[in-house]
């Protein structure tokens, strides 16, 4: 069974929000919410600066602790990729989700659900790739199947050095960036 | 809790086009204006091949329609310029149709101009007062009183009629307020001009070297696109820049400028590749003139004293000059965009024009493309009158090598206060906000005080349609067909742009507008056609292309012909010595320095930093900053200011303060990203907020425009544009 995950190149990425707008008219995701955005990390002193920028979005966690939390059975993972999604119909919006996890990507739709990134899993079905990865302008983002070592993913991943955000929470996220 | 999960309802109706997608096929479905008419309660899914007007780019693009509702706006994968990806605009131009500050019905003005008070009457009406106006003035003073302002393709059918008209005066701020100091100083170079899209090859490249330039935050979607690439191929990015902007993240080596020191970099850099044996020898023996002049005038340009004047460390400045030299000729000083910064933006576009000479780079690959375009025949119109008078914009040819095609903005506006040479007693402004287009907007507004007639054609109310005594509402890009596109690039292709959606209210598009108007004005012989489909297939037929095709397809490309010299394109130079001008005898002539100079920047007073402005990938312009989509990316703008100094001032990240510029001028309330990203003598903001128009209600106010503090300019006497980066701000702690 395949794992999704998304392998992101931060030297690529401009920050410039093109995969927010795809997810935003995609998914008619309403103005005032977003299920991804841009993370901007800058160190250093003026001039000798270092600068990560991420397109950031729920991690896909392996361990996800919105779904051992949830008390009404809504959020679940997919036997499509191992993803976490919710089931909108069985929400009760009371957010639980979005106090246990540690990357804030959950927001209550103002229908009353609560709602995240899906890796657009009703485009990967149809072999398509998720908005954000078939919009970007830089090509920084890549999407396949994690367990498959011929796939884009793996294979960016064994070639370059990467991290994945706050690994400590032991939540196992599947979104990696490239450094 | 709704019974019907959104995401299943997702899934079923992308399906139905997806499918065809993965055949390899992509089924356009497309809809004229006319067959989708009624249309909206249609049940499914249909997608409408176009090109994108949310910047000038014109990038190819699809639109998908969901049970009659605008959906999504993709690229175009037939598409050179986009490769089927648009920028983070063209795919939230879905809100340029869903924009609630929208143009709903033409207006006549009732109260005072600029109160923003109006009365709607019928296109007709409209129609009958312009008309009846432009004729009394075109009987009074001749039709050389009216001026037709512009940006963009939409402007090219209203700008047939104006010319029918009569009038010689037809402007953009695009050469004036942008990138004519960059033409002209590499046309007086290498005897041609950069172009639009930039003729630079950075995805072949080596090694580039940005001044100023901010790609990634200005989202020219083919550039960001080759920088990718550039990136990912690992050539070297070489980022001069008062600001560390998004691509000094990028960068091997990042040259903290002094904002208005660039030409004694350049001119230094020049220098060491002289000095160091390290330019290209033979390029500037065998197709150079006045070599031994440059060399020498360029001799007294030390790295040791250019750091003195631009602060950035000598072994720096020796560093990245070798860089360059080193991947040469697949390396090169990427020549910018909007480059009106200190009023002699001319002469430091010819010392980057001869630092590239110096690298032996003209149409090589890895540094700049000879551009090739798919020949489109014109439509037979009949000839327009001749003017009788010469223009007004650029009296006495003052400024030699002001572009004649997009005019002099400012001198027209000029002459619009002064009456001299001539009265200009109208102005007919199509989607281009000249109040924030233009420096000093008193200037601005004095000038339209003597009009008799002031008409803006716009998509949404900026604030040059509050002054106006007519505003007419014009369709959004999505329902409208426009003129065929066919930019210069590295393939020839044609593009489409055709409706997608109905317009929701009485707008109308630019051909209809153009074409009623000429006969309002007893011209609409110059309008043979009865509907713009007549006007395109006539081109396209001519063409020897597929009409249909072209309305299935969205884009037609051509056969690929060489562009690079590798390719087997000629070393061919059209200045007037036939060579690359390293000494310019044209500039000499007209008591020019035929070799730029360096001149020292004027320094802030105490207590002031250089107001600097730029551009943010979610924007355009002041275009977009109602569109609801674009505007929940980035709602309102950020002063950037060197953390120390917000430090000194006891401000801090978010605060909200106001600038105030060296002649008192007040701005906005705005916010304060306090970062390490800036220099301390410069502060940045992203153009286009700000907006004074009340009937902008969603964007009123948000931010503040660095137009309103732009109230010095230095005027380029080469070729008339506005260097615009000499004004100082201090903070002004809000209350």
């Amino acid at each position: 069974m395949a794992r999704y995950g998304m392998v992101i190149d931060t030297l690529k990425c401009v920050g410039c929000m093109d995969c927010v707008v795809a997810c935003k008219t995609e998914n008619e995701v309403p103005i005032g919410y977003n299920r991804d955005w841009i993370s901007y990390e800058t160190t250093g002193k003026f001039p000798s600066l270092h600068q990560e920028i991420r397109s950031e979005r729920c991690n896909q966690c392996d361990n996800p602790p919105c779904v051992y939390c949830c008390p009404c059975g809504a959020s679940h993972i997919s036997e499509t990729g191992g993803i976490v999604l919710v089931y909108e119909d069985k929400c009760s919006g009371c957010k639980a989700c979005m106090a246990a996890c540690p990357y804030g990507a959950r927001y209550i739709h103002p229908e009353g659900f609560a709602s995240k990134c899906t890796f657009c899993i009703h485009r990967v079905e149809t072999g398509e790739l998720p908005a954000c990865v078939s919009v970007c302008p830089t090509y920084c983002m890549s999407f396949g199947d994690l367990d498959d070592p011929q796939s884009d993913v793996s294979k960016l991943l064994a070639s370059r050095s990467n991290h994945s955000l706050i690994p400590e929470a032991g939540t196992k996220p599947q979104i990696y960036y490239l450094t | 809790m709704k019974s019907f999960s959104r995401r299943k309802f997702l899934q079923i109706s992308s399906a139905t086009f997806a499918s065809a997608a993965a055949l390899g096929t992509i089924n356009h479905v497309t809809k004229g204006s006319k067959l989708f008419a009624g249309d909206k309660t249609k049940t499914g899914t249909y997608q409408v091949p176009t090109y994108c007007n949310l910047c000038f780019w014109k990038c190819g693009a699809i639109a998908t329609v969901k049970d009659g509702k605008l959906w999504k706006i993709e690229g175009n994968p037939l598409d050179p310029l986009s490769n089927g990806r648009l920028c983070p605009r063209g795919t939230g131009g879905v809100g340029a149709y869903s924009d609630p500050t929208r143009l709903k019905s033409p207006l006549i003005r009732t109260g005072a101009r600029g109160n923003e008070s109006w009365k709607v009457v019928t296109w007709d009406e409209a129609f009958n007062y312009i008309a009846d106006k432009l004729n009394t003035i075109k009987a009074k003073h001749g039709p050389e009183a009216v001026a037709y302002f512009s940006h963009g393709i939409g402007g090219n059918f209203i700008k047939h009629t104006f010319k029918a008209f009569g009038t010689p005066h037809i402007f953009a701020p695009s050469f004036a307020q942008c990138r004519g100091p960059r033409e002209v100083g590499f046309e007086l170079t290498f005897g041609d001009v950069i172009g639009s899209p930039e003729r630079t090859d950075i995805k072949n490249t080596k090694c580039m070297a940005l001044i100023g330039s901010h790609l990634g935050e200005n989202m020219h979607n083919s550039q960001v696109q080759e920088l990718s690439q550039a990136v990912e191929n690992g050539a070297s990015i070489i980022v001069v820049d008062p600001r560390f902007s998004i691509v000094a993240g990028k960068a091997k080596y990042y040259l903290p400028i002094k904002p208005g020191t660039d030409m004694a970099l350049l001119l230094t850099w020049s220098n060491i590749l002289i000095k160091e044996g390290l330019y290209d020898k033979e390029y500037s023996e065998k197709y150079g003139i006045g070599f031994e002049q440059f060399a020498a005038e360029v001799s007294q340009y030390t790295p040791e004293w250019a750091y003195t004047e631009t602060g950035v460390e000598a072994k720096l400045i020796i560093e990245s000059a070798r860089e360059l030299a080193r991947y040469k000729p697949a390396s090169f000083i990427h020549p910018g965009r909007h480059v009106t910064w200190y009023g002699n933006d001319a002469q430091r576009s010819r010392a980057i024009a001869l630092l590239n000479a110096l690298l032996g780079n003209w149409n090589h690959k890895g540094a700049f493309w000879q551009p090739t375009k798919m020949p489109i025949p014109p439509y037979p119109y009949p000839a327009y009158p001749e003017a009788v008078m010469p223009r007004a914009d650029n009296p006495g040819k003052k400024y030699p090598w002001a572009g004649e095609e997009e005019g002099l903005t400012n001198g027209i506006r000029e002459a619009t206060i002064t009456g001299n040479p001539y009265p200009i007693k109208s102005w007919v402004v199509y989607a281009t906000n000249l109040m924030n287009a233009l420096p000093n907007q008193q200037e601005t507004l004095k000038a339209i005080q003597n009009l008799d007639l002031l008409v803006t054609i716009d998509v949404i109310p900026s604030e040059i349609a509050g002054y106006s005594d007519v505003v007419l509402p014009e369709s959004t890009y999505l329902e409208r067909y426009d003129d065929l596109h066919s930019s210069p690039f590295t393939t020839p292709f044609l593009g489409i742009r055709q409706p997608v959606i109905d317009s929701p209210d009485d707008q109308k598009p630019n051909w209809w507008i153009a074409k009623q108007l000429a006969g309002k004005l007893g011209l609409g012989h110059y309008f043979p056609w009865n509907d713009i489909e007549d006007y395109l297939k006539f081109r396209v037929d001519k063409a020897g292309l597929s009409y249909t095709e072209l309305k299935e397809k969205g884009i037609i490309l051509g056969a690929k012909k060489p562009v690079y010299i590798e390719e087997g394109v000629e070393e061919k130079f059209n200045t007037p010595s036939g060579k690359v001008e390293f000494y310019s005898t044209q500039l000499a002539e007209k008591g020019f320095d035929p070799i730029p100079k360096y001149e020292k920047p004027e320094e802030p007073p105490v207590g002031f930093m250089r107001l600097l402005f730029g551009r943010s990938p979610v924007h355009t312009f002041s275009m977009t900053q109602s569109n609801p989509i674009l505007q929940d990316m980035i709602e309102e703008n950020e002063v950037w200011i060197n953390i120390d100094i917000a430090k000194q001032y006891g401000i801090k990240n978010g605060d909200y303060i106001k600038l105030k510029n060296q002649d008192g001028m007040v701005s906005n309330k705005v916010k304060v990203k306090a970062t390490e990203r800036i220099r301390t003598d410069c502060v940045f903001m992203t153009h286009g907020f700000g907006h004074q128009s009340k009937a902008l209600f969603n964007t009123y106010q948000k931010g503040a425009s660095d137009s309103h503090l732009v109230t010095k300019y230095k005027t380029d006497p080469i070729m008339g544009g506005t260097g615009m980066n000499i004004n100082f701000v201090t903070i002004v702690r809000e209350a």
